[in-house]
């Protein structure tokens, strides 16, 4: 028993990883039906940008409580610039044209933010300062340290804040709005070309975060990091219903709950046949089912209708 | 194979060096229009996510051309200047392909290449049509060397030469009775995996049944957790060191109290920053006689050079280019045709130890060193050799009593090189 | 109506205009074996990366389905051939009957695929695809055990190349004093797959089922309401595709000698689908074009940037792998961002792209 609670809570801590970069994909696809692929990317330089920063105020005696604030507002800082470029120069100009077309500028940027990380972080992996100091506890036979918890308060927190503000301000107003019309929107008085441009500095900050909180758990970054990331955080959005944000929550949490249990139990259930090797297999084959089940997700409503 | 042309480029280059820098750093007043250029070429992932062993295996065979060239070494006559010809396959089979055809068009001498056995296999077939040589500093896939392909070389021991003596020392210092095994799915961590377990198996060491990432995995808390509930007295670990560091972090969190044991892959410093205090005590092994008892020599050099420690495989990729080297300066000849029956039957002392080859281009007899952490360094403990554990003390005492440590013989020598 | 003289000149122009292309089609290899052989080899992966964007087509271009797991038959094909054309079954089966089992087996996942996602769309469609393509590959990478089937990642080698009787494509011959490579050979023969290719596309977007494709693709219900079994149309639409990749996977295994999982990546499927919208969805010609371009673009950025950065600053700057990459990036949203319909849209393309005009207003 304490075993499965133990890959319950491995489960939780990977799904709230998940959730958290799931959020950024779900925000852009709600308002502008557009899939960010160069998200995960974005979450690789906010992670390398916050290594880069908290190495540079190392020697100057800052305990790391003062440092990782610094650390995050730059990696932030940075994913919103390129966020916002990403915008302007790649998806702007698109609107309008076939869907596919922006999914190639955004392998194309991609491409571009990966080798730029390279030439500045180098290739090899990084091991990232460990940003507090780590601290086992068990309970009921289960282990669970503070970063785990610390991830799971950081991801509810931003998970609220980001539903708080769709749901409960002005702006978050003007958004649904754009998504559910930008023609209507814009008689009333809406821009949306700031709208979206919003959309995607929030997403960029998101992914900083991501970021920081990913390397940081694990202990490592390196400049491939983002695209298998983003690619699970992905398949979470879409489990969840994409363009839902309660949805990418539950989306990354189901996710990495069935990741654990997989590679936990297929080996038991099946004999050995199958092992901890086909863990994605079965994480697919859920989420294949699901939408079978249910075509546009857990929670979702909306079903975009053509390629 | 045209002569002429090499002669020609040859000529063009240096003309070109001349007017270009004037006076350059390493002005030879031996460069002279009749050099002759023999180019090398090295093929490695230079992109993606191991681009930074490509890099590493790259710099490792641009110091043995370095060195080469500063030996003045003269074939059939004329001083002869080696070039490294540098290539990124991306891991890619298909790439691999394709650059493998581009070095074979530009005629160079021979390969030192490439990274993966996944690229090497396709690449070897084109290399082998053209009759160039080819050795792989790091493919360790039995397969390459079973094609029947009479070019094709490693210095690298195969997965079936490593696996067994990681797994025999596992299972003579630790007295497991059951050990847990886990790879990263790929033909290194597998290949090497497999080899752990049937040696294993065959000391009647119980082992539970395989678990699997991949190697782009950093959360393996739930393959742990299944381990964990099972007790092993010890986890073997096939995979790289970027996966190895969290997997060993993690078991650590998990409380998992357990020998953990690595691969070459895994055997590198880098353990120490991504693990942090829970690398120490880990078990791991390396081909080769480890750089303290062997080429001094070459950490030195590689360290001045490039600012930093060789991360894996370089000191392979620099023996592969010395071996190159070797066997074209006593062939006197770059001319494949003249050079390979000698490269078959080279004997060598290199930086990774002696070195010669079988009937299929494999390593004979290649020594694995095996490693513990301590204290935040590798620290080498045994080395194996034919199947014997030789303490690393003892071995010590005798390399320093015996024969000269093969650093002792630099890699033609000057006075070698007149002849 | 022209004069009967005129259309006889016309058809003239357009024979001469055909032999000419084939002269020069013929001729290329030798050409381009003469700057060097690695050259042949990038053109024959290109025709092989044409075959695939073709074959993607089908699905993507034709019936409007967003495909992301595509490699996954390129996989099966591959293997089909692979396993029945190697030591690893000690089986070796002439291509005539391996690449058509190949193609049998990629239609039938195709169409494994296709059944339970005929009611899911656009992106909710493409995760499903993305699903399987890992899925497919993750097998293909885990049954090197309990029964070694494929050998795992370890990959099969020693797979048997093309040969017809004693004429065997992979390796050298002389031919009237001129020595044909094994790559040369593979070109007329992936040229001729190419040609057959070309043909087969055109004709089926002219057909019936072409057109059904088309109604599907712009408004399902409506297809169906006109009469068209969607069911039917669509799960052929995934297995002809499929059978397509399945045909360019074998051929892929023959040139290689050895496949192992490493070449099916999703990276791979997302490459394929860029070729398919950056030359032009739906429109043969454009897909021709893509493949070909995003293949030999990357290729001859290798052979230049390195030695361009040397003339212009005397030494290397920007190490040239990177700045290859980086290079390839930027020329991916350039192409896109200034031809957003891609290179050679389809006729429908162009004429929706001028009637929706201008670059206002969030993507419908």
């Amino acid at each position: 028993m304490d075993i499965f609670l133990q890959q319950i809570i491995n489960g939780v801590t990977l799904g709230a990883v998940y959730a958290v970069v799931a959020l950024g994909y779900t925000m852009v696809y709600g308002i502008i039906q557009l899939i960010n692929f160069a998200h995960g990317e974005l979450v690789m330089i906010g992670a390398l940008v916050a290594y880069s920063v908290l190495q540079i105020l190392d020697p100057g005696g800052l305990p790391p409580a003062a440092r990782l604030p610094l650390a995050l507002v730059a990696a932030a800082a940075t994913c919103m610039t390129l966020g916002w470029l990403m915008e302007r120069l790649a998806y702007r100009p698109l609107r309008g044209a076939p869907r596919l077309a922006p999914l190639i500028t955004a392998i194309g940027v991609s491409i571009l933010l990966q080798h730029l990380a390279l030439m500045i972080w180098g290739r090899s992996p990084i091991s990232f300062p460990a940003l507090v100091a780590s601290e086992t506890y068990v309970v009921a036979g289960a282990a669970i340290t503070n970063v785990q918890i610390g991830i799971l308060a950081t991801s509810t927190a931003l998970m609220a804040g980001l539903a708080l503000l769709i749901y409960g301000s002005r702006l978050g107003t003007a958004m649904r709005a754009t998504a559910q019309d930008p023609a209507v929107a814009g008689l009333m008085g809406i821009d949306a070309d700031r709208i979206v441009a919003l959309t995607f500095l929030i997403g960029a900050a998101l992914a900083a975060v991501a970021g920081v909180m990913v390397a940081g758990y694990y202990g490592i970054a390196h400049y491939t990091m983002g695209a298998p990331l983003g690619l699970k955080a992905f398949c979470a959005a879409v489990l969840g219903g994409i363009g839902n944000v309660p949805g990418a929550m539950l989306g990354g949490l189901v996710l990495g709950v069935v990741e654990a249990l997989g590679a936990g139990y297929i080996g038991d259930l099946t004999g050995n046949v199958f092992g901890s090797n086909y863990q994605d297999v079965f994480a697919f084959i859920v989420l294949i089912l699901v939408l079978v089940l249910r075509p546009s997700g857990l929670l979702g409503e909306r079903v975009g209708d053509r390629a | 194979m045209t002569r002429s042309r090499h002669v020609g480029t040859g000529t063009v280059a240096v003309a070109a060096r001349l007017v270009l820098s004037g006076c350059s750093e390493e002005k030879k007043p031996v460069a002279q229009a009749a050099d002759l250029e023999i180019r090398i070429g090295h093929v490695a992932p230079l992109t993606g996510s191991i681009a930074h062993l490509g890099k590493d295996n790259e710099q490792g065979a641009l110091l043995a051309i370095q060195e080469a060239n500063a030996t003045r070494i003269t074939i059939g006559g004329r001083p002869a200047r080696f070039v490294l010809v540098p290539e990124d396959d991306q891991a890619d089979p298909k790439t691999g392909t394709t650059v493998a055809q581009k070095l074979v068009d530009s005629k160079v001498a021979g390969v030192v290449g490439h990274l993966n056995s996944g690229t090497s296999i396709p690449a070897s077939a084109v290399y082998n049509g053209a009759g160039i040589p080819m050795i792989s500093g790091s493919a360790t896939n039995p397969q390459l060397t079973e094609q029947g392909f009479k070019a094709v070389f490693r210095v690298v021991g195969r997965d079936d030469q490593q696996g067994p003596a990681i797994a025999s020392y596992l299972a003579a210092s630790a007295r497991p009775k059951l050990v847990a095994i886990i790879d990263d799915a790929t033909a290194y961590g597998e290949g090497l995996a497999n080899e752990v377990e049937k040696t294993l198996k065959a000391a009647h060491v119980q082992v539970l049944p395989r678990e699997k990432g991949d190697d782009r995995r950093s959360d393996w808390k739930a393959v742990l957790t299944k381990i964990k509930g099972r007790r092993p007295d010890a986890v073997f670990y096939g995979g790289m060191d970027a996966t190895g560091g969290p997997l060993l972090k993690q078991a650590r969190e998990l409380a998992i109290k357990s020998v953990f044991a690595f691969g070459d892959g895994a055997c590198t410093d880098k353990m120490q920053e991504l693990a942090g205090e829970a690398a120490d005590g880990l078990l791991c092994s390396q081909a080769g006689i480890p750089p303290a008892a062997a080429s001094k020599k070459f950490l030195d050099a590689y360290k001045a050079r490039f600012k930093a420690d060789p991360i894996l495989y370089a000191p392979f990729t620099y023996d592969a280019t010395l071996l190159l080297v070797e066997a074209i300066r006593k062939a006197d000849s770059p001319d494949p045709a003249k050079y390979l029956p000698v490269l078959q039957k080279i004997e060598y002392a290199g930086a990774t130890g002696r070195i010669s080859f079988d009937d299929k281009g494999d390593r004979k007899d290649a020594e694995m060193t095996i490693f513990t952490m301590k204290g935040g360094k590798l620290a080498p403990i045994a080395i194996i050799k034919q199947g014997q554990t030789i303490k690393f003390e003892d071995f010590m005492a005798q390399a320093g009593a015996a024969a000269p440590a093969p650093a002792a013989q630099a890699p033609a020598a000057a006075g070698d090189g007149k002849k | 109506m022209r004069p009967r003289a005129a259309l006889r000149r016309d058809s003239r122009l357009l024979a001469a205009g055909i032999v000419l292309t084939a002269v020069a089609l013929a001729a290329l290899p030798f050409a381009l074996a003469g700057i060097g052989t690695a050259w042949v080899r990038i053109t024959n992966l290109a025709i092989l990366f044409a075959l695939l964007a073709l074959g993607l087509n089908i699905v993507v271009g034709f019936a409007g389905l967003l495909d992301l797991g595509y490699i996954a038959f390129y996989a099966v094909g591959a293997y089909a051939y692979a396993l029945l054309a190697s030591p690893q079954f000690g089986i070796h089966w002439p291509f005539w009957v391996t690449l058509p089992i190949g193609a049998l087996v990629a239609a039938v996942f195709g169409v494994l695929l296709g059944a339970p996602t005929l009611k899911l769309r656009g992106d909710y469609l493409a995760i499903v695809t993305l699903g399987f393509g890992e899925i497919v590959r993750i097998f293909l990478n885990n049954l090197g055990s309990p029964v070694n089937i494929t050998n795992g990642p370890r990959g099969i080698a020693r797979i048997d190349g093309l040969r017809i009787g004693e004429f065997d494509f992979s390796s050298a011959d002389t031919l009237f004093g001129l020595v044909v490579s094994g790559p040369i050979k593979y070109y007329y023969l992936l040229l001729a797959a190419l040609v057959a290719v070309i043909f087969v596309s055109v004709r089926l977007q002219n057909s019936r089922v072409g057109r059904a494709w088309e109604a599907v693709r712009e408004d399902e219900i409506a297809a169906r309401a006109a009469g068209i079994d969607t069911t039917r149309v669509k799960l052929l639409a995934f297995a002809m595709g499929a059978s397509f990749g399945g045909v360019a996977g074998g051929m892929f295994a023959a040139i290689q000698g050895f496949i192992s999982p490493e070449s099916f990546v999703l990276v791979e499927s997302i490459m394929v689908l860029s070729m398919v919208v950056l030359g032009g969805m739906g429109n043969v010609g454009g897909v021709v074009l893509g493949a070909l371009l995003l293949s030999f673009v990357p290729e001859v950025l290798r052979f230049t940037v390195g030695p361009m950065q040397r003339q212009l600053f005397g030494r290397m700057i920007v190490e040239p792998e990177v700045i290859r990459m980086l290079l390839f990036g930027l020329a991916l949203v350039l192409i896109m961002t200034l031809r957003p319909g891609g290179l050679w849209p389809s006729a429908v393309r162009r004429r929706e792209l001028s009637l929706r005009g201008g670059a206002s207003g969030p993507l419908r």
